[in-house]
């Protein structure tokens, strides 16, 4: 192809327009699956374990099961029966283990939460009561809490038959990092805390399961990010053919990671509908949601860094540690955020030195997995955490540090010294962006003049790297069962419209748009003649779904190259009719014209009506093909990754410590944007989860597992007051892989924002006339503890607070562990 | 099971209920006005919001049976009418919604705050706002939307 997309007629991509669904949603007309009501449908209720760890010794149901409204009650051992246990284990990650889980607990609840029996009523309200009069008999285990703890030798193993508590390890050694620690002017630590939060979807998982014993066949309406997924799965472990279940996703109520998932209560109603031949509602309620859903992040990072007095960066260390609870989440697994954290670290700067270590541990809690931005929050607050403290180490600003290390903008391609490849990215660019749009010298001015009236104000800069548009090296080749390509079917319909069937999947990021942008580009038709169809496993191509940045990217990609099949099958017919040749016509906005000159000559809904009707009139030979099917994967790069840099402005009071974020700016390179409206508001969203998990959001657990704050007014999320406006900037470097040159665009927002948050907050120490002069930064833990936290900041003996916050307390007992540490001492200037 | 009276979008509408059902389910289940979502169950979270005897109330934290007597107002009634037409088309045109989920409870906050007049500052729109949780947007579209649409009324003014 000779013209890219962009510079086609009538081009569609690159263009900034609304998006084609959102009346509807507008006027509540939106159909989420919490929404659906079928005919004879019952609800469900989960009993769940009110302790992190207990034998479930006996279930008594019977006076439950004689009240109003109540169909079945069903028990772990007897949905066993139809329902095949799991284990989340991917052969990729060597070593990775995990125990069967059931979709209800067999003999012993592993955390406070998991579903235990089955309640089926007529209403939710009828299953609920009748949860009330169930008694079950809970002999209570030991619970392993502690991540550190759980690693400790002689730990008792939650799983006996496994050992351990190690789910998975893996070290990497690259380059020489102990010469490079010995050739360093400054080698600085420091301990990381990152408190494990979760997705808080504003619509909980939703799942309604209909098993029709006439057809033999079961139709799930689930909102899920992967249908083709759910099919495979939900068939093995019902042991029934794929074909016998149909996935439909319809409006999804946001997913973020949380929604990719294979739940327990997903094969419990799925399995609950095939037993009682009737359908199944489960639409979790939000105090379930908050110990069901999968948490993410709970990181505690060791980190070390080098630096010569001429700011030269030598070497990044670290050693991890995260919890996951009881089980490995199937089939993703819940190693990868681990992994990537350790593929990510200083990912952005071009240092050969490196080591890392990451430990996966068992506990009684919530299951962890993954979440936007997977690994990438972590990997970025330590890496830029460390460079800023390197910065302060040699006296140098924190931007010229990075820009004397970052990879140069012309390195590309090349290989970081995790292993992670790089096609092209633009660190340099994004930089000078960020900074021509944040004017930094009049924020110092700002700041200076704040600072003289005793306000403490801080500005922080993240860079950041980003994994997008993943090919079968994240799953496929660990032996999961989930698509890396994507398919698109586009048909010429009989009036001269178009119609998409794509394996890819909308939760909001706008993914029917960018499907109906790139088909109508590439055959040439206006885009309001362009239906899309996503979400059913009966009716699109397999593929992957939309998780992991993958929908523009691989998806629109597929669905570009199935429109560019029918283009040419669409002049093929032209050329026959107008008895001219395929090379001399072109379609522009729906009409076949002459390529030279821009003559109309046909419409394509008079193609239409002659293939379609009147087949007689053209060649005997030619058989029309007006649809046709293309499918993609990136082969080249085992990810696209992308790039990009934040900057907050914030202010700390510290009198309360409490943080107010007065400014935003993001500059990310998702490659070739499609809707330029669509990314900038994917990084508007992707910042304000991450400043969450900077500023509010933490799933607080006490010393026996339960989780304390499980409901919305204790577990704080961002609301619009609190939050500030966002700048969004782009560099363009498209992937020279696929035709339309697009990466990913969703987890950027998310990677760097609490990082340069953090960074703005220890930032403030280094005003001058500052009285913050803390010997400890405190960059972490994260969130800050809200109205003390960045006490933390302004006090000399960091952590040492008293008060009810057990956020304080966590942090402190992680401090005092340090010694267990293989990595020593902060601020160890040679 | 309690009879109540209650008008909904214009139509009346006489029911027998629970004591315990509350409006949104009422609204939801009952009449099927999905419109209205649940969020939170708490009151926390916005998503359920509707008008009751023209103030913002969360269907959550209301029972139907104190609707009674009472003239209910919901997305889809505001819809027909044309009452937030530009304030939707306004979300529409700024990308102000991702999922969705929130965007009937936040249209329906922001029409509360439009209804007063005049072109609140961009504070004043996030904190009329700050009871409906959005996890999408991350709040700058929606801000911009209810600003815009806030402009453009007091222009026709």
């Amino acid at each position: 192809m000779s013209l890219s997309p962009v510079d086609l007629p009538n081009s569609y991509i690159g263009r900034a327009m609304p998006r084609p669904n959102l009346a509807r949603l507008t006027q509540g007309r939106g159909e989420y699956v919490s929404d659906l009501s079928l005919p004879r449908m019952l609800h469900v209720v989960f009993l769940r374990s009110p302790y992190a760890h207990a034998e479930i010794v006996s279930i008594d149901s019977s006076e439950a099961a004689k009240m109003q409204g109540v169909a079945r009650i069903v028990s772990g051992r007897e949905l066993a029966e139809i329902c095949s246990p799991w284990i989340g284990v991917l052969g990729h990650l060597k070593g990775l283990k995990s125990a069967p889980q059931h979709a209800l607990a067999v003999d012993r609840a592993c955390w406070q939460g998991e579903p235990v029996v089955a309640i089926l009523a007529r209403t939710r309200a009828e299953a609920e009561d009748a949860a009330e009069r169930i008694y079950v008999d809970y002999r209570e285990l030991a619970p392993v809490v502690d991540a550190f703890a759980a690693a400790a030798l002689g730990a008792v193993p939650i799983h006996a038959d496994l050992g351990d508590n190690i789910a998975f390890e893996r070290k990497l050694d690259a380059g020489d990092v102990d010469a490079a620690a010995a050739a360093s002017d400054h080698v600085i630590a420091q301990r990381f805390v990152f408190g494990r939060h979760t997705g808080v979807t504003l619509e909980a998982r939703s799942i309604v399961a209909d098993w029709n014993r006439a057809e033999q066949r079961l139709t799930v309406h689930v909102g899920s990010q992967a249908p083709h997924m759910m099919q495979n799965i939900i068939a093995k472990h019902l042991a029934i053919e794929e074909q016998q279940v149909r996935v439909l996703t319809h409006d999804v109520g946001g997913s973020f990671g949380i929604k990719v998932h294979v739940y327990a209560e997903d094969m419990a109603v799925a399995a609950l509908a095939k037993l009682v031949g009737r359908p199944v509602k489960f639409f979790a309620d939000r105090l379930e949601s908050f110990v069901s859903d999968i948490h993410a992040r709970d990181h505690v990072v060791d980190g070390r860094i080098g630096v010569t007095n001429e700011g030269r960066i030598t070497f990044f260390e670290i050693d991890d540690i995260t919890g996951i609870g009881p089980y490995s989440v199937y089939p993703r697994t819940s190693a990868v955020e681990a992994n990537q954290v350790v593929n990510l670290v200083g990912g952005n700067y071009a240092v050969p030195n490196y080591r890392a270590r990451t430990r996966v541990v068992f506990q009684n809690k919530t299951p962890m997995s993954q979440y936007r931005a997977v690994g990438h929050p972590i990997a970025c607050s330590v890496t830029e955490g460390l460079v800023d403290l390197a910065a302060r180490a040699i006296g140098m600003d924190v931007v010229e540090l990075r820009r004397r290390n970052l990879y140069a903008d012309d390195a590309y391609p090349c290989t970081a010294a995790s292993g992670i490849t790089f096609e092209g990215l633009s660190h340099h660019a994004s930089l000078d962006k960020l900074l021509a749009m944040m004017d930094v010298p009049k924020l110092r001015e700002d700041q200076a003049q704040a600072r003289a009236r005793g306000i403490h104000r801080g500005i922080g800069f993240a860079s950041f790297i980003e994994i997008t548009n993943p090919g079968p090296a994240f799953y496929g080749v660990g032996g999961a069962r989930i698509s890396s390509q994507d398919g698109a079917s586009v048909k010429l319909d009989a009036t001269g419209s178009v119609t998409v069937q794509s394996s890819i999947t909308e939760q909001g990021q706008g993914s029917a748009a960018i499907i109906a942008q790139v088909t109508a580009t590439a055959i040439g038709v206006p885009i309001e003649r362009v239906r899309v169809i996503l979400g059913d496993t009966d009716n699109t191509p397999y593929g992957g779904g939309t998780w992991a940045s993958r929908g523009a990217g691989i998806g629109g990609e597929a669905a570009f190259q199935a429109g560019r099949a029918l283009r040419c099958n669409l002049l093929t017919v032209a050329a026959a009719i107008l008895q001219s040749t395929h090379e001399k016509l072109d379609i522009r906005q729906g009409v076949v014209v002459d390529a030279a000159d821009g003559r109309e000559r046909l419409e394509l809904s008079e193609l239409a009506r002659i293939a379609y009707f009147r087949p007689d009139t053209l060649p005997r030979d030619m058989q029309t093909e007006l649809m046709a099917t293309r499918h993609y994967v990136p082969r080249d790069y085992a990810f696209a990754f992308t790039n990009g840099i934040q900057a907050s402005y914030l202010e700390v009071d510290v009198e309360t410590g409490f943080i107010r974020l007065l400014n935003h700016w993001v500059v990310e390179d998702c490659g070739q944007p499609i809707n330029p409206l669509l990314v900038d508001e994917q990084v508007r969203g992707g910042v304000v989860q991450g400043l969450g998990a900077a500023l509010f959001e933490q799933c607080r657990y006490d010393d026996q597992g339960q989780m304390i704050n499980a409901n919305m007014a204790d577990y704080l999320v961002p609301m619009a007051g609190e939050m500030p406006d966002i700048h969004v900037g782009h560099v363009i470097t498209p992937t020279a892989e696929s035709a339309i040159g697009a990466k990913g665009a969703g987890e950027a927002g998310t990677a760097g924002a609490a990082a340069c948050v953090a960074n703005a907050v220890i930032g403030i120490a280094g005003v001058a006339g500052s009285a913050l002069t803390p010997a400890t930064p405190a960059i972490t833990p994260l969130p800050y503890p809200i109205n003390r936290a960045t006490s933390a900041l302004v006090s000399t003996t960091a952590f040492a607070f008293t008060g009810p916050n057990p956020r304080i307390s966590n942090a402190a007992s992680a401090t005092g562990s340090k010694a267990a540490s293989p990595l020593r001492g902060r601020f160890c200037t040679r | 099971m309690t009879e109540i009276s209650v008008t909904v979008n214009g139509e009346t509408i006489t029911a027998n209920v629970l004591p315990r059902t509350h409006l949104v389910d009422f609204l939801r289940e009952e009449l099927g006005l999905t419109g209205a979502h649940l969020g939170c169950e708490h009151g926390v979270c916005g998503a359920c919001t509707v008008r009751l005897d023209g103030e913002i109330v969360r269907g959550c934290l209301v029972l139907a049976v104190q609707a009674d007597g009472g003239n209910v107002e919901t997305i889809e009634g505001m819809s027909d009418s044309g009452e937030i037409a530009d304030l939707q088309q306004a979300f529409i045109d700024r990308n102000a919604l991702q999922c969705g989920f929130c965007t009937p409870g936040m249209l329906i906050a922001a029409q509360d705050l439009l209804r007063h007049g005049g072109v609140p500052s961009r504070e004043e729109i996030r904190e009329h706002l700050s009871g409906n949780y959005c996890r999408c947007t991350g709040y700058h579209a929606i801000v911009d939307a209810v600003e815009t649409t806030a402009e453009q009324r007091e222009a026709a003014r």
